[in-house]
Formats: C-alpha cells, sequence, structure tokens
C-alpha cells in the first residue's frame, strides 16, 4: 500500500528538521482543536491561566474537551479527574505498541516522550517506527514542535472566544473525527485490519449504547486488536 | 468558576494522563517481547483509531443515526476519499471541515 512521502521519506535531512516536517501535517489538524478547546474553555468560564495551563501540563485534547464540558455543568474535580483516567487510559495501548521501538532510549528520554504521546503524535510515530525506526532528533523535534502549536492554538482559541459568540458554523466540532478518518487510512496496512478498524470501531458503538460510556473505546481496542491477532494466525497456519 | 478547584483538577487530570503514558515505554521497552504480543500490539493503532472515531461520526443525539440529520456521518464519506487519495491529514482534515460547515449553512439558510 503506497503510503505518503512525509512517512516514508528517509532521513536525507538533519533529524530535528526531518522532525519539523513531519509535524507540518498534524498542526494543520490540531489548529482547530487547540482553538475549539480555547473557545469553548474560555465560554465555560475557566480562567485564560488555568485554560493554558491544561494544554501544557494534560496534554490530551479529547479528554480536555471533555473536562470544559463536564466542568461547565458543575461536575466535582474528583469525577473530572476519574472520567480523565478513563478516557486517557487508551495511551496505555499506545505507549505499549510504541515500547518495542525505544530499546536504545535511556529512562529520562523515555519519560519525555510519554509526556508528549497524544493520539496523533501516536500515529505518526508508529508509522514512521515501523518504516524507519525511531530517531531521536527527529521524534522530539515533532513532539516539541506540536505541543507548542497545542499551547498557542489554546491562547488563539481564548482570544477569538473573547471577540464571537457563535462558534457552530465554523465546524471546529469536526476537526477531530476528519483527523481520525485520516490517520486510520494512513495507518492500515492489510486486509486483516480494515477488518480490526470496522470490528472494532462498531464494537465501541455497541458498547456505547449499551451504556458503557468511558470503556467503550478501551475494551473496543483490546477485543478488536485480539481478533485481528487471531486471525492472522489462523491465515498463516493454514497457508503454511 | 472556582478557579483554585479547576487548578488542582488540572494537576490532578496531568498526573492520571502521565502515568498510563510512561508505565508501558518505561517497563516494556528494555524487554524482549514475545512474538504474538507484537503481533498484537501492531494492532492496537488501528483499532483504537476506529474505536474513538465510529461512535462520533454514527451515533446522533445518543442514537445510531445514518440520516441526513447526522452530518458526521455524511461528511465522512468525501473525508475518506480524500484522505485515500493524498494520503496527508491536512485536506481531508480541511474538506471534512467545510463539508459539515457547507451543510450547516444550508441548513442554517
Amino acid at each position: 500500500m503506497k503510503n505518503a512521502p512525509w512517512i516514508t521519506a528517509g532521513p536525507a535531512r538533519p533529524g530535528w528538521l526531518s522532525g519539523l516536517s513531519r509535524a507540518l501535517p498534524i498542526v494543520l489538524g490540531y489548529l482547530p482543536i487547540g482553538v475549539a478547546f480555547g473557545i469553548l474553555a474560555q465560554k465555560a468560564g475557566i480562567s485564560p491561566a488555568n485554560t493554558l495551563l491544561m494544554s501544557v501540563l494534560v496534554y490530551a485534547g479529547s479528554s480536555q474537551l471533555i473536562a470544559v464540558g463536564l466542568l461547565e455543568a458543575g461536575v466535582s474535580g474528583l469525577s473530572v479527574i476519574l472520567t480523565t483516567l478513563v478516557v486517557n487510559l487508551r495511551h496505555l495501548l499506545m505507549s505499549a505498541a510504541l515500547s518495542p521501538y525505544l530499546r536504545k532510549w535511556r529512562k529520562v528520554e523515555l519519560a519525555a516522550f510519554a509526556f508528549e504521546l497524544t493520539d496523533e503524535t501516536f500515529a505518526v510515530h508508529s508509522t514512521r517506527f515501523a518504516y524507519a525506526g525511531a530517531n531521536k532528533a527527529e521524534t522530539f523535534a515533532t513532539n516539541a514542535v506540536l505541543q507548542t502549536v497545542w499551547v498557542l492554538a489554546t491562547w488563539l482559541g481564548i482570544v477569538i472566544g473573547q471577540l464571537i459568540v457563535h462558534t457552530q458554523p465554523l465546524a471546529l466540532d469536526y476537526a477531530l473525527p476528519a483527523m481520525f478518518i485520516a490517520l486510520l487510512v494512513l495507518q492500515i496496512k492489510d486486509r486483516t485490519q480494515v477488518g480490526v478498524a470496522i470490528f472494532a470501531g462498531l464494537l465501541a458503538v455497541v458498547l456505547l449504547r449499551a451504556g458503557i460510556e468511558r470503556w467503550n473505546v478501551i475494551l473496543a481496542t483490546v477485543v478488536g486488536a485480539t481478533l485481528g491477532l487471531w486471525v492472522t494466525q489462523w491465515t498463516n497456519k493454514s497457508s503454511s | 468558576m472556582d478557579q483554585q478547584v479547576v487548578f488542582v483538577t488540572i494537576l490532578g487530570m496531568a498526573l492520571v494522563t502521565y502515568v498510563p503514558r510512561l508505565i508501558p515505554v518505561w517497563f516494556l521497552s528494555s524487554r524482549n517481547l514475545p512474538a504474538p504480543m507484537l503481533a498484537w500490539l501492531r494492532n492496537v493503532p488501528v483499532a483504537v483509531l476506529a474505536a474513538m472515531l465510529f461512535p462520533s461520526i454514527l451515533v446522533h443525539e445518543g442514537h445510531v443515526n445514518l440520516g441526513f440529520s447526522n452530518l458526521f456521518f455524511w461528511a465522512a464519506i468525501p473525508t475518506l476519499l480524500v484522505a485515500w487519495k493524498t494520503r496527508g491529514l491536512f485536506a481531508p482534515v480541511a474538506v471534512g471541515m467545510l463539508a459539515v460547515a457547507g451543510a450547516r449553512a444550508l441548513l442554517a439558510g
């Protein structure tokens, strides 16, 4: 399957420069989401300082948007924290999936890398590492640029939030789903994985409708990935 | 809103978000994982992205809805086509947002 040059191109340039260029497509996906977060936090009554702090310390788009909604609805801080834990627990799986590529990294480098592990950096790194291994300079350049952009986009959202009243016509709320579609297309490597995607996606919907609201993503991921493994092992056995 | 409560909540959110990001790379990266485990982990990206995506485009106002009132579902079609053709991120995100914004403008107009 053909992939975009920004994923497959070799390290002809210095690592950090290559890392910058790899960050660019996500920058364009981050901007609307970060801006949307800034606007919504502003409207919910969260101070600009706290809004920026959340983007610096938490740095997990969907959970930040969920937290804003909960805080606005007057939910207790502890409930917000527990919800965040469950919503972001999927990073456990992402971190595990990247760990085989990071064998030679020092602990302090792993600690810094893990802090900036998001859905988007994961999608780019997992695709990139599979092609070219984990280049430290490149990886950290990508991560640093992206978190900087995330914080700047948040700030921009705070400013915009003070100016305009209605944000729905801008379709900012579609940036995240559209980005997941694009990342999914880049990730799928064979027909088994098309099946894994459809199965895990539909299972997440079924679980959600069954009332399992916070755990549906994690459960669907574990079951979907396991099913894909069985299919691969079964096809390998029957063909050998 | 009490900004001190928000501040403490943010610190708690940061902690519970960082620990799950850290633990697997911290403990697994120095180990040899068995082949089936590696094969399983290779399926995780696809599964987790789909599990996050499908509910957001299939469920509308609390119900599975494939009708025209669910703009997110119909906007997914041009988004998917552009993603498939360009294999990038910016073009599909721009097309998807334009599709939703355009449809909202038409419906409101």
